[in-house]
């Protein structure tokens, strides 16, 4: 690790819970600012909680399936194996594409489905719980409770093996990581892309119970091609049933682990907030919300390409250009919310866009909300006198990366 | 009031359920089924509420 990270583009930069003062600056002065994208490419970055939300909802003059979002630099990879590694990537697509792969998933995640899932949620929480109890004080919360929790939640209901764990949770974490060089990163995506390959496979083989055995028995479709799919088919080729198990694999690890890592430290940090999750039952709902509100762990989500001359804030934007939605902006706009910067657990508006909004607003959030909603009282619980073991500012935050976090909390009680 | 659903834009996202699970539902696609269409009182606010929640604009209020 000689080599110096790259500089971070503008929406990635913050100062511990908080976006940069730079961001709010462009929020409350032009609203849209030229900016240098993750990739080096200009972008137009749009903070304002209105412009976002009417970028987001309008899928038409901004589209996701433009390749420009998604090529990077000094790609090595064949047309071919690219179009092959985009297939069945939601995020990568626009109507009606996106309706039909959304339309595969979105029975298993409705609220009753979730409610369903919970009693097993609950189990795996306390299953960890005691682990920490029985090894314990001090601990890392991340590798103890924040990364297990989801990713076993996510394996148990996709169907990947929790064994082969170690070896796609460092994946994922460094596919994402913009300080890993591209080359590797590009490499980790060929690894994991070949290894839901093989649990496709073994799911055709031997349908299971699961997420993955489900789609195979009501959609699976032999020697489809990905093109022929296109029309709205109602099979689902084995390119795009691997792309849609790695895209839950990855959102279902990199996402709510960050939340509950850095909701923890945020609770820490606010002793009366914690508290009140701690000892009212009624208190956790709204408290997840602000929590998503304050800490919009995804900085920007994925950039969209106009298709067509639009107007953003008043700014002329040309057709063909990449738009960056400021979500934790957007959060903290003093328009949609009093007080914004302010932690407080107990307005928990629903307004928010840490979810994102349209189309591609997140398939998994009532499953995340149901994680967080059960994890944070019950960890407040078991250890009433939970502390951090670091002093704030030694506290390794997650910089780096698409999705904020906390690289480790060590924590006592 | 009176509350229409569109079901071919709907992505299932259950805000509308979460917020109000007395005046909507999801069928076992996960897309919304409106059960009180003209919601009153307390259920008419919530209704409201997840009309302007919702991420596909996939409901909308007729008078
Ligand atoms: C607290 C945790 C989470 C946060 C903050 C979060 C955030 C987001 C955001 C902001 C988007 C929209 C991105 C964009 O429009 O560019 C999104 C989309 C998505 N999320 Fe999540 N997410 C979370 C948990 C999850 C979980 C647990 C899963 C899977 C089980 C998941 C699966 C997805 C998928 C598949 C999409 C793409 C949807 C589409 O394109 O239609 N997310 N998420
Ligand atoms: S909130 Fe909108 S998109 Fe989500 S289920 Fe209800 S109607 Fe459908």
């Amino acid at each position: 690790m000689t080599q110096a990270p790259p500089e971070l583009p503008l929406h990635m930069r913050r100062d511990h819970f908080d976006p940069v003062a730079e961001l709010a600056e462009v929020r409350e002065s032009e609203g849209v600012r030229r900016v240098t994208s993750t990739f080096g490419m200009p972008a137009w970055l749009v903070a304002r909680h209105d412009d976002v939300r009417d970028v987001l909802a309008d899928a038409t003059r901004f589209s996701n399936a433009s390749q420009l979002a998604f090529s990077l630099p000094d790609d090595p990879r064949s047309a071919e194996e690219k179009r092959k590694a985009l297939a069945g990537q939601m995020l990568a697509t626009d109507p009606p594409d996106h309706t039909r792969l959304r339309r595969f998933l979105t029975p298993e995640f409705t609220v009753r489905r979730m409610r369903r899932l919970e009693p097993r949620i609950v189990e795996i929480v306390d299953q960890h719980l005691d682990a920490m109890e029985a090894a314990g004080s001090p601990a890392d919360l991340v590798p103890s409770f924040a990364l297990p929790i989801p990713s076993l939640v996510i394996c148990e209901l996709l169907g990947v093996p929790y064994a082969d764990r170690d070896e796609f949770q460092h994946r994922t974490a460094r596919q994402l990581d913009l300080s890993i060089p591209m080359p590797e990163r590009i490499a980790l995506q060929r690894e994991g892309r070949a290894y839901m390959e093989k649990l496709v496979a073994g799911a055709k083989a031997d349908p299971g119970e699961d997420m993955l055995g489900m789609l195979v028995r009501e959609h699976g479709a032999d020697g489809l091609s990905t093109a022929e799919a296109q029309d709205g088919a109602a099979e689902i080729t084995d390119d795009e049933l691997a792309g849609l198990a790695s895209l839950l694999l990855v959102a279902g690890h990199e996402t709510t682990s960050n939340m509950l890592g850095l909701g923890t430290l945020a609770l820490l940090r606010h002793p009366d907030q914690l508290a009140l999750v701690r000892d009212d039952p009624d208190a956790i709902v709204p408290a997840v919300e602000e929590l998503m509100r304050w800490l919009s762990i995804v900085h920007t989500g994925v950039a969209r390409t106009t298709t067509q001359d639009v107007e953003i804030a008043g700014q002329h934007i040309p057709k063909g250009e990449l738009v960056l939605c400021a979500l934790p902006s957007a959060n903290r706009d003093p328009s949609f919310i009093d007080d914004p910067d302010t932690l407080d657990v107990r307005r928990g508006s629903m307004g928010h866009i840490a979810f994102g909004h349209g189309v591609h607003h997140c398939l998994g959030a009532p499953l995340a909300r149901m994680e967080m909603r059960i994890a944070f009282p019950a960890l407040l619980k078991r250890f009433p006198d939970l502390a951090s073991a670091l002093p704030f500012d030694e506290i390794p935050f997650r910089a780096y990366h698409f999705i904020y976090g906390l690289h480790s909390l060590p924590v006592t009680w | 009031m009176k509350i229409v659903a569109d079901r071919d834009v709907c992505i299932g996202a259950g805000l509308c359920v979460g917020t109000s699970d007395t005046v909507f539902d999801q069928d076992d696609d996960g897309i919304v089924v409106v059960l009180v269409e003209d919601p009153e009182g307390a259920d008419a606010d919530l209704a409201r509420e997840a009309v302007s929640l919702c991420p596909s604009s996939a409901l909308r209020i007729v008078d």
